[in-house]
């Protein structure tokens, strides 16, 4: 594993926070970059996840006894650049389908799953495995979730991205 | 002074995070554009450096990326294609309490602005320039910028431009800048941390951003499988810094070179003038 293990519960608990938050951020600006762009859709499937990522935040610091996260706490980088959770911004279209949103958001979860799994078979500490067992069928439940939505959501046809009045010239 | 951020408005004890330098509005670049995450990366980095909005401005140019003062509760300056530099150096002299950063893209700090962006190295006045560099115009549909390589074929530059490209910080290590460094769009954390240091750096520091353009250069998306942290630790040797970037193939990532120059000297913070004490000054 590239990020470093925590030693302690509080470390943990306050790196896995810190990557929720940093998720849940990055579905709420993906959520106003739509509705910029008058992709209602999209916008509000990236809405509800930021809220579903929030929500996951404040259960750890419930958990944790915790008002605010604790200071200096970050989200860790893993495989790549980015935390796992978040959906990377370069992976978006201004014409993406909620098919295609749920599709970012699945596999975000699923890094995050894979994530606390590498991370429980790395931990030395028995309550830092421990919870991050829990974390990692937390996110399994999410990517039960998602998959349960996609079933719902119809897969764009081709051509999903054509734009009668195409930024570029060259198109 | 953007938005609704005001002195009073501020809890002095408070840690600052990155939501207190973020405005209410909501910015217009296309779904992808690596500017989204530049502008988390320069909230993060403010929140870092301590100091609320209202003791910070953020001076920009024209362009996609010059929209960033907008976009944060800082003071906020839009000016003028490639005047950015020349307008945050008059404000720095005249309020050299503030913290100032510059941001822009390619086309405004290298090929409108390229002359003030030499002399504002030279200068070395202490502020922070960030240049979010996607090696093309985004904001007038794609030409050609001094980043561009030379064979990139498109409409509007059919055959590409066969124009060596422009190498931004090999120029500002020659022309004197104190502090030099790049970063990736993608690398959040990386970027906000590079930011961090290049303001507390004395004197003036450059900041490359590689932001990729998913309209326009849609194949920079790859940018985030090629970049890689910097493999040789920081210098303060400009002559050692300078074979380092003559060699760089562009996508080394970290601080490059951290120099030790003087700053320009600032004098105190002038006096809070009336408008009739200003107009008197210009009185003949």
């Amino acid at each position: 594993m590239s990020t470093p293990v925590p030693q302690t519960i509080e470390a943990f608990m306050a790196q896995a926070v810190a990557m929720e938050l940093e998720a849940a951020q990055r579905y709420a600006e993906l959520a106003d970059t739509m509705e910029t762009h008058h992709n209602r859709e999209v916008a509000e499937l990236f809405r509800k996840m930021a809220v579903i990522e929030g929500k996951h935040a404040e259960q750890i610091m419930a958990e944790m006894g915790w008002s605010e996260l604790p200071l200096g706490a970050r989200a860790p980088v893993w495989d790549g650049l980015e935390s796992a959770e978040s959906v990377p911004v370069d992976e978006t279209h201004y014409l993406m389908r909620p098919w295609h949103a749920l599709q970012l958001a699945l596999a975000a979860e699923q890094r995050a799953e894979r994530f606390f799994a590498q991370l429980a078979e790395a931990a030395t500490v028995d309550s830092v495995r421990r919870a991050a067992l829990e974390l990692h069928s937390e996110e399994k439940e999410h990517v039960e979730l998602i998959q349960q939505w996609l079933k719902r959501v119809p897969q764009p046809e081709p051509g999903w991205d054509e734009d009668p009045d195409p930024p570029r010239y060259d198109q | 002074m953007n938005d609704c951020a005001t002195p009073e408005a501020a809890d002095a004890t408070a840690p600052l995070a990155a939501g207190d330098f973020k405005s209410s509005y909501k910015p217009i670049w296309c779904p992808g554009c690596g500017d989204y995450t530049v502008l988390s990366s320069v909230t993060k980095a403010l929140a870092t450096h301590g100091r609320p909005p209202h003791e910070v401005a953020v001076v920009s140019g024209i362009g996609c990326s010059s929209r960033i003062p907008a976009y944060t509760k800082c003071y906020g300056f839009h000016g003028v294609h490639g005047r950015s530099l020349a307008a945050a150096t008059g404000l720095k002299l005249a309020r050299p309490d503030l913290t100032v950063l510059v941001a822009g893209g390619d086309g405004d700090g290298y090929s409108i602005g390229g002359n003030h962006f030499l002399h504002a190295c030279r200068r070395n006045v202490d502020m922070t320039y960030i240049v979010m560099d996607n090696h093309v115009y985004g904001m007038t549909k794609g030409q050609p910028s001094p980043t561009t390589e030379p064979d990139w074929d498109s409409k509007l530059a059919p055959g590409g431009t066969g124009v060596r490209v422009f190498h931004p910080l090999v120029v500002a290590l020659a022309s004197g800048a104190n502090f030099i460094g790049r970063a990736f769009a993608g690398d959040l954390h990386g970027t906000a941390d590079l930011i961090a240091q290049a303001i507390a750096h004395p004197g003036f520091s450059f900041v490359e951003i590689l932001s990729p353009c998913v309209t326009f250069r849609p194949e920079q998306r790859n940018w985030k499988s090629l970049v890689r942290p910097s493999p040789v630790p920081v210098t303060d040797d400009p002559a050692r810094a300078a074979r380092r970037l003559m060699t760089d193939d562009g996508l080394n990532i970290g601080v490059l070179y951290a120099g030790s120059r003087t700053p320009f000297p600032l004098g105190p913070r002038p006096a809070r003038m009336t408008p009739d004490d200003l107009e008197a000054e210009f009185a003949v």
